[in-house]
């Protein structure tokens, strides 16, 4: 198509093309690898387009900062790793609580604590989605090419603004450096949402009414709507109440918005699963290995398929159910020591088996691993840290 | 012996000032507030939304942003655009909101505890950038909506649910952290000397920059009850009326009589450039390449 653009970018990169392109225009953060490059272009860029960008003291400021400019008006985003994304879980919870639109991207490294910096993980999925504490709605998705980390980030800002609620943008090291081609879309070639506003009077206006649907419009400070946002709980128009009916409808309502909608948020990718006999479930980097592993699988006759989720939380209960009621097994590989497994091994309610493979050394998973894990001694191709293991990871790196 | 003649001469009756509407910027049916009697948050309150009034802008313009803590309930009172926050969080969020929108007059307000400890960090760095907006520190040296804990401006020897044998901490004075951390207006100023307040907090808002105002007020439901005043009107005498001097008279009095008092006033301002202008002047250069 006219005015697309082919670009080999890193993932980072990425996540701030897209970021602008769906309309972006406001970033504060604070530096930390393996995510600071994000900052640091959208430093670079915001100013020429006429958006806004600033580095903060910490991370705490960070998510402070973009919601205050949220409410503004501005789409706003940050982007850490796991000591930075500890650091906003309760700027978080406050997004969520006063339904304030905005993007957190966490490229995750290894932890706990400082851990080790440059080293992929995916051991903060769990942490997306119960970091902040109370009951709260969690959008995150897991993009796992640097194109798919582009069209994520412009979903990530369109289900925000949609549900009014913060959306994270859950990725590893590997994908966010790994550099591959992308073709950014030309303006207006995949939707972009615009903020839904109030169109009664500002005397009219309450921002949490819930009477026209769950998520009310939400005006912009300034604009001649003057209201109060609190992160107590409060009632339609803003202000705080410790009415316990109007409490629990409020908890409910947060929920229900997100609930409610998860088949318009659930996307997945099937691969190979019409006729699987054993299932992969994979997000990220591991996915990337899966895929290739069911290649050669295949190539075996061994019936092998993946399902991968772009979205990871709400988590995607119903294709795993459907797909627990179908296979032997459902093989969950995760760079951490066991954190989506168990919400697999929830949803297929016992329908089958589920098995993890789990890896903390900061290495990927290689497919030999998942490729042994399924065929058990028969297959045999090689131990994953040999040379074998290395190469297939190396060329699905290349043809993503 | 007759009394001279203009002495019974009937006074020239003094004209009659209006009383100030408050309604405009009141939200109705939000009052009566949270604060407990006697307590000085009332009082600035009062001075805020006259100094307002003085300034003439628009509720529209105005965004009042605050953290956590009885003087952050401010801003559910107010009829503007209002942000009550996290503890500790509110000039970050301001200043998101200001750099966003720089067109709005974000006033923050805070306590003590809210500024100057779990907000601490925020402080300095909102001084230091010197973003338009002015930051009003309730400050009355405890935390009232916990009940009653120290904070960062409890002087030595205070008794508080977490120094009940007197606190051993040395307390921040928050003119100074202000004025070194580099915002550009800082001033003092007691609810007790409301009319000084109420001007001093107009020329803060006017002040293009950083402004800080320390407002000294009082606790009497805690900080007075554990320290033995009899009543929010001797606390406000003794440590609002006694405790503090103005910067006008410091040139008459000796350094035994400022021993141990908080000066009143404006205290420190300068020139230094904004954020925000500078942020458009940094668009206007890039996009210019
Ligand atoms: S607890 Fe203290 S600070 Fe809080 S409202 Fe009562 S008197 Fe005022």
């Amino acid at each position: 198509m006219a005015g697309n653009k082919k670009k080999f970018i890193q993932g980072n990169e990425a996540c701030t093309e897209g970021a602008l392109y769906a309309g972006c225009r406001f970033y504060a953060g604070y530096p930390i690898t393996p995510s600071t490059e994000i900052m640091e272009i959208c430093g670079a860029r915001l100013p020429r387009m006429g958006g806004a960008f600033i580095q903060m003291e910490d991370e705490i400021a960070s998510i402070c900062a973009i919601v205050g400019a949220s409410l503004g008006g501005l789409k706003s985003m940050t982007a850490t790793s796991g000591p930075g994304f500890s650091l906003m879980q309760e700027g978080l919870g406050f997004a969520c609580m006063t339904e304030v639109p905005c993007v957190i991207v966490n490229v995750m490294r290894s932890g706990p604590s400082t851990g080790f910096p440059t080293g992929p993980s995916q051991s903060d999925v769990m942490q997306t989605k119960w970091g902040t504490h109370g009951d709260h709605p969690a959008i995150v998705l897991t993009p796992a090419s640097v194109e798919e980390i582009f069209h994520e980030t412009v979903r990530a800002f369109n289900l925000s603004e949609i549900y009014r609620t913060p959306v994270i943008l859950l990725y590893d090291e590997i994908i966010g450096r790994m550099r591959e081609a992308v073709t950014i879309p030309a303006p207006g070639e995949i939707e972009v949402v615009a903020r839904r506003v109030p169109t009664c009077s500002p005397a009219e206006y309450k921002p949490y009414d819930a009477k026209g649907g769950d998520i009310a419009p939400l005006a912009s400070y300034g604009d001649g709507y003057r209201f109060h946002v609190t992160g107590l709980y409060h009632a339609a128009d803003g202000f705080p109440t410790n009415n316990t009916q109007l409490i629990e409808e409020a908890c409910i309502r947060l929920l229900r918005k997100v609930d409610d909608n998860k088949e318009r948020i659930w996307k997945n990718e099937e691969y190979h699963l019409d006729d699987a006999e054993v299932g992969i479930f994979a997000y990220g980097v591991s996915a990337k290995s899966a895929k290739f592993a069911v290649k050669e699988l295949r190539k075996k006759g061994i019936k092998a398929g993946l399902l991968r989720p772009l979205t990871i939380w709400p988590f995607p209960d119903r294709a795993v159910e459907e797909l627990a009621g179908r296979v032997k097994a459902i093989i969950v590989p995760e760079m951490n020591m066991g954190q989506i497994v168990y919400e697999v091994e929830r949803a297929s309610r016992g329908k089958c088996e589920v098995k993890g493979i789990f890896r903390v050394d900061t290495e990927p998973i290689k497919p030999v691993q998942i490729i042994e894990c399924i065929t058990g001694n028969g297959l045999k191709p090689s131990s994953p840290g040999s040379k074998m293991g290395e190469m297939m990871v190396e060329r699905d790196m290349l043809d993503g | 012996m007759s009394r001279p003649a203009e002495e019974i001469k009937p006074l020239a009756k003094k004209k009659k000032k209006a009383p100030f509407n408050y309604s405009p910027y009141v939200r109705g049916g939000k009052l009566p507030h949270i604060w407990c009697p006697g307590c000085g948050h009332g009082i600035v309150l009062k001075c805020l939304l006259r100094a307002i009034h003085t300034t003439g802008l628009l509720r529209d313009d105005i965004a009042m942003v605050s953290g956590i803590g009885c003087s952050s309930r401010t801003p559910g009172y107010v009829d503007f655009n209002t942000l009550h926050t996290l503890h500790g969080r509110a000039l970050a969020y301001a200043t998101g909101l200001k750099l966003a929108k720089p067109r709005l007059n974000v006033i923050v307000t805070t306590g003590d505890g809210d500024a100057l400890a779990i907000g601490g960090n925020h402080f300095i760095h909102a001084c230091r950038r010197n973003m338009d907006m002015t930051i009003l520190v309730y400050n009355n040296a405890v935390y009232g909506m916990t009940s009653g804990q120290a904070s960062p401006t409890t002087p030595p020897g205070k008794i508080s649910t977490t120094s009940r044998n007197g606190s051993i901490e040395p307390p921040f004075d928050t003119c100074s952290l202000a004025r070194a951390a580099g915002a550009t207006f800082v001033a003092r100023g007691t609810a007790y000397h409301f009319q000084e307040l109420e001007k001093v907090i107009y020329e803060a808002i006017m002040h293009k920059g950083t402004s800080v105002v320390d407002i000294i007020d009082a606790c009497p439901t805690y900080y007075g009850r554990f320290n033995k005043y009899k009543s929010p009107t001797e606390m406000m005498e003794k440590i609002e009326k006694e405790g503090t001097v103005s910067v006008k008279q410091v040139d008459k009095l000796s350094p035994e009589e400022l021993e141990g008092k908080l000066l009143r006033g404006i205290l420190h301002k300068s020139d230094r450039p904004e954020y925000c202008a500078e942020y458009q002047k940094l668009m206007t250069k890039v996009q210019a390449k």
